[in-house]
């Protein structure tokens, strides 16, 4: 019981594939062309806008999202190579009129963004963080957050968010 | 910065990869973790008309230390899972440490191993640690397998012994040398390409140095082995008069390249600094 979300036919000459893949729990089966990255796909043709992308070459980050709880970067996957995987996008973290998740509500409270357009990004790689077996320390979330660029303001309140999220999925740990 | 059309198969077996890459009408390409070749492709850099997709090939996933105790990492081996690999850790800890210098983790989760070696940038950590691991390179392709040196492996910036019909199956490291390692480089921001780097990797008998390895990254075309440095090491302590001399030798031997990023004598002069650090940080390691 999947859902088709086929696009009209492009007019340039190129190679279309079938997948199969799990967007935010629900089961998709899509024609894509092959050169077709994930972030276009998700932003393109299911409309999930909340992945945004700037640099296109695996720099900045704002793209990444969760392929099997994993952060990658979206600009730097084809679609197809997604074939029977989950894949999470900020969408998929909370659901409408509930209550923002552990993440969300750290990012809020401790005002961790200014602009927002590099948050979705910031807010995958710190929920697979925040899923972790074990609670990471400090260097491992100062590397972690090295693969996001916030251009706007500085990472002070950024780190105090995931400090909070982590504190509250993990229990309290290290500060500086 | 969308890539142009390609066609694109993930093949279920070895044979059938090797088959699909010879392919004579369309101009066939591997794909491993695409963390090098995505970006290419998006600033059309490469205009490949196939991508064979390696990481669905079952005998590409190993990674494992076999009788010999030599590590195997295959193809679709992601930088991340061998950098975490407990066997990785325990004896070829300098392996683990360079792959923490790609990139950022979520480059790591996807880009692999082979992929890199194969892709050789000459900034690239891995090409320097294979070589400073005296690591052994399988490739399969139309006519069969064949076993190359890192000496071998490495041609020129982006070029290797990899024929365009031909796959790295896998990557060997017989035993390190011993415990001491390290990996070092300079980059303006974690997760840059390296201006210049050093792998370092010895073993401590009898307060000496032994099988001592020096190769850079980023100091030219190919990763630079200094074997002048690692014999004037061989089988003294390391003191301030061993690690003036071995810098002195490293100076001497390398002709790094100048770009926007750097002078030659800026990373001639980083280069010596990471090889004091490195040595220093080796044989502390060893203790």
């Amino acid at each position: 019981m999947s859902e088709r979300v086929d696009h009209p036919p492009l007019t340039e000459p190129t190679a279309w594939r079938g997948v199969e893949l799990v967007v935010n729990g629900r089961p998709l089966t899509a024609q894509v062309e092959s050169r077709l990255l994930l972030s276009d796909f998700l932003r393109g043709r299911l409309r999930l806008t909340g992945t945004h992308v700037g640099c296109e070459h695996g720099v900045c980050g704002a793209c990444t999202v969760l392929v099997d709880d994993v952060p990658v970067r979206s600009c730097l996957t084809l679609t197809v190579q997604c074939a029977g995987t989950h894949i999470r996008t900020i969408e998929g973290l909370t659901t409408a009129g509930k209550p923002l998740g552990a993440v969300q509500r750290a990012f809020h409270d401790n005002h961790g963004m200014q602009c927002g357009f590099c948050t979705p990004g910031f807010v995958m790689t710190c929920t697979a963080l925040s899923e972790a077996a074990e609670r990471p320390d400090e260097d491992h979330i100062a590397d972690e957050l090295s693969g996001h660029l916030c251009r706007c303001t500085g990472y002070r309140n950024i780190r105090a968010a995931v400090r909070q999220a982590l504190d509250e999925t993990h229990g309290k740990g290290q500060t500086e | 910065m969308k890539p142009g059309p390609f066609d694109y198969e993930a093949p279920a077996s070895l044979t059938e990869a090797v088959r699909l890459l010879a392919d004579q009408e369309r101009e066939a390409k591997v794909l491993a973790g695409g963390q090098s070749l995505i970006p290419m492709l998006n600033m059309r850099l490469a205009r490949p008309g196939l991508l064979v997709d390696i990481t669905r090939v079952p005998e590409l996933s190993g990674l494992y230390v076999d009788e010999a105790g030599h590590l195997h990492v295959g193809a679709a081996v992601r930088q991340a899972a061998a950098a975490a690999a407990p066997e990785v850790r325990a004896g070829w800890p300098l392996l683990a440490g360079a792959i923490a210098h790609i990139g950022h983790p979520q480059i790591r989760n996807r880009g692999t191993v082979c992929g890199s070696l194969v892709h050789h940038d000459p900034a690239a950590e891995l090409p320097a640690a294979s070589l400073a691991l005296e690591a052994r390179f399988t490739i399969v392709g139309p006519g069969g397998n064949r076993t190359v040196t890192a000496e071998d492996f490495f041609v020129s910036t982006f070029q290797t012994a990899v024929g365009p019909d031909e796959i790295l199956t896998e990557v060997v490291f017989p035993p390190a040398p011993g415990d001491g390692w390290s990996f070092a480089e300079h980059v303006q921001r974690r997760g840059d390409f390296a201006a210049v780097g050093v792998a370092v990797a010895l073993a401590r008998r009898q307060n000496a140095m032994h099988r001592v390895r020096v190769v850079f990254c980023g100091a030219g075309p190919l990763p630079v082995r200094v074997p002048e440095a690692e014999s004037a090491l061989e089988g003294r302590p390391l003191d301030a008069e061993a690690l003036e001399g071995a810098t002195a030798l490293a100076g001497a031997a390398l002709d790094p390249p100048k770009d926007v990023h750097a002078s030659a004598e800026w990373r001639r002069e980083g280069a010596q600094t990471l090889l004091r650090q490195a040595l220093t940080e080796a044989w502390e390691r060893t203790a």
